[in-house]
């Protein structure tokens, strides 16, 4: 480790906090509705959207028409998708007469996208024609995200409305978000990107000769446009295989940090709108100090054990930090920091191919995303994640002395608990019952590149990674079979709207409820001892739930990287 | 809740159609223009062209394996190597025997002296397989072998290297770093020139 190294994570953690207000209060701006200086350019745009799909943006929708139209709308977007890339052969933008994915290849591909996911079972380079990659796949970056983001609003709405019936407008909500915080970062974003050297053409290859004479196939594409949104709305979905390793999309050091300061920045923010919404922003700060508590721990074990390196190879006369799966010039602090983030929020992007890390510094993206992803986590996903933790934390403190728990103003009742349980346990159903199945089944056993425990890693990671929505992967498995794309395309959806839809739920009971002004009585949520109960709630769960899985995986590989036990 | 259902096909219908058209078709494009006007070069795919012929791109690594050459890092991209067509790295676990013996190969293969210890970037795959650079201990460590080859002094080529060894930004963003490629294409030209002048 070296005092550079710590810099960066440090330098990192301090521009995020700094972020926080400013970005929370132009979200919060967005959530209230009212009227920013884009509206100028964009408002014709939002006005015109509404009047076409017919659309009144002020109708007060209770939590149950909010989540109809949400999944009705997540439906037809899959839908048109799947039909873009199942004919892709036959649509226009393919000079490279590529094929259309197969039917299940498709189907994954499209749930992957829809759920903001982006788990890819395919080469980018080698699959996907220019169009697929605009017209399939970065709408749904941009969509994806903003519905994270809208569901975060209706909860937000929850918590701070009185007796109300409604939790806002789906249809506004996501065409707000998109139109005045997505796209007008992207646009200056992916210039940013582009002037870094990330191509941005309807080219599709050149080629090159090399200095030794040999032929080099240079793939290019519309690569910019879809990298700005692909980290800030953490879909993680790479133009390339390689993704943020690729040179081509992740050039520089310079251009590593902006990505890592992207993934997080929205999901930051939101912290501070929550604190705002529910006018008290120290209750956002405290939220910020557990997150960001976690993260550093994971991110310290991580650059730590990467820093430390691979006792196999340094056995084999190779001394250092472990350099295999990473670029040179991101090296070691910088490989270990962007995996910390990438899991820790749901984006899954990757510019060191985690399957290569030591056995503990894969454990810890692994373990971030069991915990659900609630480090910061997803666009929206992470806060209304998280909220269901601090409902589950409160119940806790509540049970412990004695009173009727509150969160914010709000009672917490055995409706929003129960509402909260279901949505917490859907993630270690599809996790552990999808990693049960594929250990037993020959399908699944097909899949792994590395053999013991790092093989069973592999597919304990990429159930993991699709229950949570993250995307990343141990890239050694193959996953492109249609018993994979099936399994890990249900573990995907389940695992976004069997916890989008309780949340909503939850939203539209703390709608209902009264505002109780704090008492003395009341437990204080803003202080350390909170910080500490939310921060020993999430590890406890994650603990109790996955450490078994951590076990027979990464555990049992560290067990035989240290003793040069070889498979 | 059916018709929840039914009232939210026409927003949904039109939303995905004019959202499509935005996102997935103007927004690119738009970019597109720009990239194209604003940073040719970078927009498409920074690349290297000699006498009308396309030699690579600055931030693509190369196949290199003459002596004469200074070598990049090991690849996983494709069957031979730096294929850009098929970035990947070689996910081999930190416990795989595959792994260890790779390693071990290439260790012997590239270890100057008996005992002396290579830099570890020169034996492990990068992420991408297109890694483009090395560290400055990688270069300084092939010197010898590229001066050789080409009949050069050892002080020159390292003051070659040198020249080529990149700083982290502002003393902690990034590593140290040589980009292989456009210190090869420098090296051509001077031991051309240089040969010229020694005529």
């Amino acid at each position: 480790m070296t005092v550079q190294g710590w810099m960066l994570i440090l330098v990192f953690t301090l521009i995020l906090v700094a972020l926080a207000k400013p970005v929370g209060l132009w979200l919060f701006a967005i959530y209230e509705g009212r009227r920013t200086p884009l509206h100028t350019v964009l408002g014709p745009v939002e006005r015109g959207f509404y009047k076409l799909a017919g659309v009144d943006p002020n109708a007060e929708q209770s939590w149950r028409r909010y989540a109809l139209h949400m999944l009705a709308f997540q439906l037809v977007t899959l839908l048109f998708t799947y039909l873009v890339l199942r004919f892709q052969d036959v649509l226009p933008m393919n000079p490279r007469g590529l094929a259309g994915l197969s039917p299940d290849g498709a189907m994954n591909v499209a749930i992957s996208f829809t759920t903001n996911t982006n788990w890819q079972w395919y080469a980018g380079e080698g699959a996907l024609s220019n169009l697929s990659q605009m017209l399939g796949l970065t709408i749904h970056n941009f969509l994806s995200a903003a519905t994270g983001i809208a569901i975060a609003f209706a909860l937000f709405r929850g918590f701070a409305r009185k007796q109300a019936s409604g939790i806002g407008n789906f249809w506004a909500d996501m065409t707000r978000v998109t139109l005045y915080v997505l796209l007008p970062i992207c646009v200056v974003y992916a210039i940013y990107l582009i002037a870094s050297g990330v191509p941005q053409t309807f080219g599709t290859i050149v080629d090159a000769t090399t200095l030794e004479g040999a032929k080099q196939s240079i793939v290019l594409g519309p690569v910019a446009s879809q990298e700005a949104i692909k980290m800030l709305g953490t879909n993680g979905g790479g133009f390339f295989n390689a993704n943020s390793a690729h040179p081509f999309e992740n050039p520089s050091a310079l251009t590593n940090f902006i990505q890592m300061l992207s993934i997080f920045v929205l999901g930051v923010g939101l912290t501070y709108t929550f604190g705002k919404a529910v006018g008290n922003t120290r209750q956002g700060w405290a939220i910020l100090a557990a997150m960001l508590t976690l993260f550093l721990i994971g991110a310290g074990v991580t650059y730590w054990q990467e820093a430390a390196g691979n006792p196999v190879l340094h056995h084999l006369g190779l001394p250092g930090g472990n350099m295999e799966g990473k670029e040179t010039r991101f090296g070691i602090a910088a490989s270990a920091l962007f995996a910390t983030v990438t899991t820790a929020a749901s984006c899954g992007a990757v510019n060191a191919m985690h399957d290569s890390f030591t056995a503990i510094g894969g454990l810890v993206p692994l373990f971030n995303m069991q915990l659900g992803e609630v480090v910061v986590g997803g666009v929206g996903a992470g806060i209304y994640g998280f909220l269901l933790f601090a409902i589950l934390a409160v119940f806790v403190a509540g049970l412990m002395v004695g009173r009727t728990p509150e969160y914010v103003g709000k009672k917490i009742e055995s409706r929003e608990v129960k509402f909260a349980v279901l949505a917490i346990a859907v993630l270690p159903l599809m996790i552990l019952g999808g990693t049960a199945l594929a250990s037993v089944l020959p399908a699944g056993l097909a899949g792994p590149l590395n053999k013991g425990p790092h093989g069973f890693s592999e597919i304990l990671y990429a159930f993991t990674s699709a229950a949570a929505n993250n995307g990343s992967a141990f890239a050694g498995i193959t996953s492109g079979t249609p018993f994979y794309n099936g399994l890990l395309g249900v573990a995907m959806w389940v695992g976004r709207f069997f916890i989008i839809v309780p949340v909503l739920a939850i939203a539209g009971s703390l709608a209902a409820k009264k505002v109780h002004p704090e008492s003395a009585g009341s437990f204080p949520t803003t202080g350390l001892l909170w910080i500490g109960l939310l921060v020993g709630i999430i590890l406890v769960l994650g603990g109790l739930t996955f450490l078994p899985s951590l076990a027979l995986g990464p555990i049992a590989d560290h067990l035989a990287m240290i003793h040069g036990q070889l498979f | 809740m059916l018709k929840d259902f039914t009232t939210a096909l026409r927003p949904a219908l039109v939303l995905t159609l004019l959202f499509a058209a935005l996102l997935g078709i103007a927004y690119p494009a738009a970019l597109t223009g720009i990239g194209q006007v604003a940073f040719p070069h970078q927009a498409n795919g920074s690349l290297i062209e000699e006498n009308g012929q396309v030699r690579g791109s600055e931030l693509l690594g190369q196949n290199f394996a003459s002596p004469g050459y200074f070598h990049g890092r090991l690849s996983a991209a494709g069957a031979n190597g730096n294929d850009p067509t098929a970035s990947a790295g070689s996910n081999l676990g930190p416990a795989s025997q595959t792994l260890s013996d790779r390693v071990a190969k290439d260790i012997a293969a590239t270890r100057t002296t008996p005992g002396n210890s290579v830099p570890a970037d020169l034996v492990t795959t990068s992420a991408s397989g297109l890694d483009p650079e090395i560290s400055p201990e990688a270069a300084f460590y092939q010197v010898d072998r590229v001066a050789k080859a080409r009949g050069l002094s050892v002080e020159k080529v390292r003051a070659i290297v040198n020249g080529h060894v990149e700083q982290p930004l502002l003393g902690f963003l990034g590593e140290p770093r040589v980009n292989v490629l456009a210190l090869n294409r420098d090296l051509d030209k001077r031991v051309a020139s240089g040969a010229k002048a020694a005529e």
